[in-house]
């Protein structure tokens, strides 16, 4: 109660604005056209480059996560938007102004405009929860009349109304974190930075820390941009997802389709840790089959086969043997996706009612081995 | 000696120290504050560069830190002249002592600023704080416990500083240790001079540390 409450007096123009620019709306958040970003390469030494021809854009009201290895870039491509970097060529343009036309002080006017949260929080030791908020509208100059009537509900809506006298030496990890987003909505900006803010959280404060994005996305109805190595992240939140793998956009679209359907190697490989086997299942697993050995395959249902009852089929199909040994159904980008591991003979005549049978399904499936 | 006579020279000579680190310890501090701020936020890509500069300051400061101090007093006779209209005396001696304090503390403000995490300076850029705005609003409010460390350790040096000064009749503590303690061989005169220097020296830590402390939040416990 206290959430909406907090959501339509704190930010009502953000709220507007979010409304009227909703995710249909014709121009992007942000949009990247050719960015490239090269470190050094003064002094003889040869320049590394970090970016290397970015197209890409974030669309009004959507939660887009950009997802790589550490060493991808994306810690310098979340940091073009605000301007805390600057492209060497290309540019970047959020709400229609070019980043890099403007001067210092329009930059500075920009960066009102978007909030920005961090993996270690970045929040002043000096100063208790209350002041850390105020510290942005400190900044542009607000009244502390106008501050007082701004910070509460802030801290209210992301849950720590009574935590505001608190130093963040006082506060846990997921709390800092919470302040930390009550300051980025203090100056009501349209854009929020997400700059892997729940990499130094354990996975529940990370649920719970991502659950307040999504709920801020709705209700104020704010574009929010993050970066992370963790697929989970951009499993439970993201609507939209970009791959990056050495300075380059190898896979973008919607958080469903890529998950679905992985189409670059890189992207396989961080799904991978998201739908590991269990440790007793891949300690004895082998490539090839010897006889009377069992097939281990992965059935991954998703879109029309998430819905019809496939696996009893299947059993029905192949007799009674098939054994189900690891599996699990999830929500991403709101649609489930279930992942089922089994286990049947390997006898090709089985593999081969097996296959005809995912062939006429359109079930996808992965073999992933051979168990005795 | 009577013992009222000791007793009268003590707290003359600790009147004189007092005078004398206060004095540099304020003066000094304040000059070498916005230059450790300087130091701290000159360099290439941070919040003022001016790398060339920088290094200017960094080598005229690495100078004067070098210079042994009893030298210092003696080398910069005519600039005290300049200053008061005389090169002997405690007043005089609070030229060389504010001199030797600027570098001494400036360091130590540039140490206590670098030591700021970065992620700070970058959250408050990314809110739009300008430059200056970071240096008051994040990294001096920041640094206050280490600046409050820095200026008690600044204050203990000037004390023992002081005791050089005699050199010019600056007079002080350290002073009357050397000329009465010393020279005229009262071992009682040199015992009460080192006394009461360490309940100053000891005095000065525990207010400083105090200070420290309170303006610390980085570790306070539920």
């Amino acid at each position: 109660m206290t959430i909406q409450h907090a959501a339509t007096t704190v930010a009502p123009s953000v709220r507007a604005e979010g409304i009227n620019q909703g995710a249909s709306s014709g121009t992007p958040m942000v949009s990247f056209e050719g960015v490239t970003k090269r470190f050094g390469g003064t002094g003889g030494q040869p320049a590394f480059t970090a970016l290397d021809g970015i197209d890409f854009t974030v669309a009004h009201g959507a939660i887009t996560g950009i997802i790589g290895r550490s060493g991808a870039g994306k810690s310098t491509l979340i940091r073009l938007v605000n301007g805390l970097e600057k492209p060497s060529s290309g540019k970047v343009i959020v709400d229609g102004t070019e980043v890099g036309g403007l001067p210092e002080s329009g930059l500075r006017d920009l960066r009102r405009q978007i909030g920005m949260i961090f993996q270690h929080f970045n929040l002043l030791s000096s100063r208790t929860a209350y002041d850390n908020v105020a510290l942005p509208l400190e900044i542009a100059g607000v009244d502390a009349r106008t501050i007082k009537a701004k910070v509460g509900p802030l801290l209210d809506l992301v849950g720590l109304g009574d935590k505001a006298r608190s130093y963040p030496s006082e506060l846990s990890g997921g709390q800092k974190q919470r302040v930390g987003i009550a300051r980025a909505l203090a100056t009501d900006p349209k854009l929020l930075l997400s700059d892997e803010a729940t990499s130094a959280l354990d996975p529940e404060t990370t649920q719970s820390i991502l659950e307040l994005l999504k709920r801020i996305n709705a209700e104020l109805g704010l574009t929010v941009l993050l970066i992370t190595h963790e697929m989970e992240v951009v499993k439970t939140i993201a609507t939209d997802v970009a791959v990056i793998d050495k300075g380059l956009i190898v896979e973008s679209g919607r958080v469903f389709d890529v998950y679905a359907s992985p189409k670059h190697d890189t992207t396989r490989t961080l799904l991978a840790s998201s739908l590991a086997l269990p440790e007793w299942l891949r300690t004895g697993i082998k490539h090839s089959p010897s006889a009377g050995d069992r097939a281990l395959v992965r059935l991954v249902f998703f879109g029309e086969t998430a819905f019809q009852p496939l696996t009893g089929r299947l059993v029905a199909e192949l007799g009674s043997d098939v054994n189900i040994l690891a599996g699990g159904i999830e929500e991403i980008g709101g649609k489930p996706f279930g992942s089922l591991v089994v286990s049947y003979s390997a006898d090709p005549a089985v593999i081969e009612r097996a296959n005809r049978f995912y062939a006429e399904t359109g079930l996808s499936t992965e073999v992933l081995g051979y168990v005795s | 000696m009577s013992p009222d006579m000791l007793l009268n020279l003590l707290l003359k000579a600790l009147g004189q120290t007092l005078q004398m680190v206060a004095a540099a310890g304020v003066i000094g501090s304040l000059i070498g504050l916005p230059i450790g701020i300087f130091l701290a936020t000159s360099g290439r890509g941070e919040l003022f560069p001016a790398p060339a500069i920088n290094r200017i300051v960094g080598l005229i400061i690495n100078a004067a830190r070098s210079t042994p101090f009893i030298i210092l007093v003696v080398a910069i006779i005519p600039f005290t002249r300049l200053i008061t209209g005389t090169s002997i005396g405690t007043y005089a001696a609070i030229v060389p002592l504010t001199i030797a304090t600027i570098p001494f503390f400036a360091r130590l403000v540039e140490a206590a600023i670098r030591e700021i995490d970065k992620g700070l300076i970058e959250a408050a850029r990314a809110m739009g704080a300008t430059p200056t705005q970071i240096v008051f609003k994040v990294l001096l409010a920041e640094a206050r416990p280490s600046l409050m460390a820095a200026l008690t350790m600044t204050l203990v040096s000037l004390i023992g500083y002081s005791a050089m000064v005699g050199a010019v009749g600056g007079g002080g503590l350290g002073d009357l240790g050397i000329r009465y303690g010393y020279q005229r061989f009262m071992p009682e005169m040199m015992l009460a001079v080192v006394v009461v220097l360490i309940v100053l020296v000891q005095l000065v830590q525990s207010a400083g540390d105090a200070l420290a402390r309170r303006f610390d939040k980085r570790n306070r416990k539920n």
